[in-house]
């Protein structure tokens, strides 16, 4: 009697084990990807397009059967774009033990999360941070991204304002933001680099104060002929309302933050004539046309910033893992450098630093309401 | 010459703003020694509205003139009835509480009503039309100051000094006075003081709502978050006018507005906070209670 209650209890005990461990089995064979950035707050605009972008490439992916017989999961996380909430995202990514990272959004979030990911091994790929020092200063060999980082951009607007536009004296406005700043201060380096020409003020402002009318004031006095702005587009459009509202023409050129449509909505009239700068339309390139087909599909609505740079990098990254034959860090970070991959933004790879190649900046215009690519 | 008028007026202008916000911090200091850090929400609930209903308005066809009345009216009693509420909820059953406990519910209001507004309409900026009117000016002038500016500064002057004599002579001002200087003894003679407090709320949110809409009319933008930084400014313009002093609010408010116009237009606008607050340590060093404040005697 005593035996048959032996047996019983070792022949459940073992049938436990065998469905737990079919169960963990399963549960260990997604790819699971962590997609952070800012999905509330001000900065929302910049992150959800991501996150839709990453859904439906994904979804394509899993419904083709999935990545090395894998399927792949997404782990949604919202920062806000604030460094003290991207390390703690980071944190909780890299204890959900993700295979790789779409993200970060804002360039300071990214940065005080990457040292996180490093640690851990884990490959991040941003669509949108566009900082110089995450990929020049060679701390983060674990740092990728799809899109030109704010040197390039910086070389772009200054020999624009200069060459094209043939203005001599400017004003640099920044938000004191690592985005911001960082623009401003290579913009400033680029301009000074020219013959004749000078920058008659270099300031920050505060983000999110109460008016800017004494920058204003302080710019109608610098006598500058057009201003470089770097930062995002909300305090862009305050500072374009103030100065028209007083009546200055002085133009008003900046960066990838204020290419934003919110920008103009909230800019509106004031908004016309703004120069920005952003990444190359790819609106032609096939891929690029069935991405945002996609999305007018499954939202109904056009796609926002970003969308095709992160639909890129999460083609990107799902092709290296595919490539690499595994999720291993060393593998797919190889495996990213070395191929060439076709996406709406074309066809990039990534430098030994982590820039892509392939993927370039435009000028545009804000005309009739809308920001048209000067060619 | 002019470049230093073009910097003080729009330091008047922010300056005008502040002190209206600080007028609400420093008269409920006044009497119940408490730090409504939901006023600033109340500022941004009265731009809000006002938005709300000018954009309705202006789809039926109405004149600019009939908008921005109707918009300020219903702005103000709706921020009113807000500020009125949120005395009731969060302030009054902690009347007898430790003055922590008020404090923390404060700042508990004013996360819950951010994100309320956040949730309600929307996280993104709203451009915000300006609702003042443009007043003609002199060539001479228009380089110095901007009409919508002079309106600000207009009907903060205005207000200010409706308050002022508010105070001064009417029944209500009185009985505010007396629960400011002595609550229990005013309530021996015969001072209604859950009234007098309830109208101070309300006095102090219509002012907040009037700020809103000057405010966001002259920037052209608005979302939930704006009444943050505006409030941290307003409460700084309070202390350094002396908290619970109504002309110390005026005065604070102006100081601080000019000063970060000047730190901004004659130093440099990265340390336009900087400035500011260093100033604010500088007089409360040298006057602890602020340049109008009395150390032992809290006024209205």
């Amino acid at each position: 009697m005593k035996n048959y209650f032996f047996f019983r209890s070792v022949f459940g005990v073992a049938l436990f084990l065998f469905f737990f461990s079919i169960l963990s089995a399963n549960a260990a064979e997604t790819i699971k990807i962590g997609v952070p950035g800012a999905h509330t707050g001000d900065l929302a605009s910049y992150g959800l397009p991501t996150v839709k972008a990453a859904q439906l490439v994904v979804k394509d992916v899993n419904a083709k059967g999935g990545i090395l017989g894998r399927k792949v999961e997404l782990i949604i996380e919202d920062e806000a774009c604030k460094p003290e909430l991207a390390s703690n995202a980071a944190t909780k990514l890299v204890s959900g033990k993700v295979d790789a990272v779409i993200g970060h959004i804002c360039s300071g979030a990214t940065k005080a999360a990457l040292r996180t990911y490093k640690d851990a091994k884990i490959i991040v790929i941003s669509p949108s941070a566009t900082s110089p020092e995450l990929t020049l200063s060679g701390q983060y060999p674990n740092f990728f991204r799809t899109i030109g980082s704010d040197a390039v951009q910086a070389k772009l607007v200054s020999d624009f304002a200069v060459k094209t536009l043939k203005f001599t004296k400017f004003a640099v406005i920044h938000d004191k933001g690592d985005y911001g700043k960082g623009f401003a201060e290579y913009a400033k380096k680029y301009i000074e680099e020219c013959k004749n020409t000078h920058v008659a003020l270099f300031e920050g402002i505060t983000a999110g104060a109460v008016d800017y009318s004494a920058i204003v004031q302080k710019i109608k006095h610098s006598g500058a002929e057009a201003v470089i702005y770097g930062g995002y587009h909300p305090e862009a459009a305050s500072v374009v309302q103030q100065m028209r509202k007083k009546g200055m023409k002085t133009l008003f050129i900046s960066d990838d933050g204020v290419k934003d449509n919110t920008f103009i909505k909230v800019a509106g009239q004031y908004a016309e004539g703004v120069y920005a700068s952003g990444p190359r339309d790819t609106t032609n390139n096939p891929l690029a046309i069935a991405a945002i087909d996609a999305h007018r599909k499954a939202y109904g609505t056009e796609p926002g910033a970003f969308y095709l740079n992160a639909y890129s990098a999460t083609i990107a990254i799902l092709n290296a893992i595919s490539k690499a034959k595994s999720t291993q860090y060393e593998a797919v970070a190889k495996a990213l450098r070395g191929n060439k991959v076709d996406t709406p933004l074309g066809k990039i790879s990534f430098d030994k630093k982590g820039d892509a190649l392939g993927v370039g900046f435009s000028m545009y215009l804000v005309k009739n309401g809308a920001y048209v690519e000067l060619k | 010459m002019n470049y230093f008028g073009e910097l003080f007026f729009s330091g008047l202008t922010r300056g005008s703003i502040y002190a209206l916000l600080a007028l609400g911090y420093t008269m409920v200091y006044g009497i119940l020694q408490l730090i409504n850090f939901a006023h600033g929400e109340i500022y941004m609930i009265g731009a809000f509205t006002a938005l709300i209903v000018a954009s309705v308005l202006t789809v039926k066809g109405f004149s600019s003139i009939a908008i921005l009345v109707l918009a300020a009216v219903v702005a103000v009693v709706y921020s009113a009835a807000y500020g009125y509420t949120v005395e009731k909820i969060a302030y009054k059953p902690l009347r007898q509480a430790p003055r922590l406990s008020p404090l923390i519910s404060a700042i508990g209001m004013s996360i819950f009503l951010q994100n309320y507004i956040m949730l309600a309409q929307t996280s993104d900026f709203l451009p915000y039309p300006n609702l003042l009117p443009p007043i003609p000016l002199f060539n001479r002038f228009s380089n110095i100051i901007g009409p919508s500016e002079l309106s600000i500064v207009l009907t903060s002057a205005i207000l200010m000094i409706l308050l002022t004599l508010f105070i001064k002579f009417t029944k209500t001002g009185k009985a505010m006075r007396a629960t400011a200087q002595d609550k229990e003894m005013a309530m021996l003679v015969g001072v209604n003081v859950n009234r007098v407090i309830s109208t101070t709320f309300i006095i102090g949110s219509a002012l907040a709502a009037i700020g809103g809409i000057l405010i966001a009319s002259h920037t052209g933008r608005i979302n939930f978050y704006i009444g943050f930084s505006a409030g941290i400014k307003a409460f700084t313009a309070a202390v350094l006018g002396g908290i619970g002093s109504i002309p110390g609010a005026m005065l604070g408010g102006l100081v601080l507005g000019l000063a970060e116009s000047f730190a901004t237009g004659y130093i440099s606008s990265d340390y336009e906070d900087v400035f500011a607050f260093a100033l604010l340590v500088l007089i409360l060093i040298f006057k602890p209670s602020g340049l109008l404040g009395r150390a032992n005697n809290q006024k209205v």
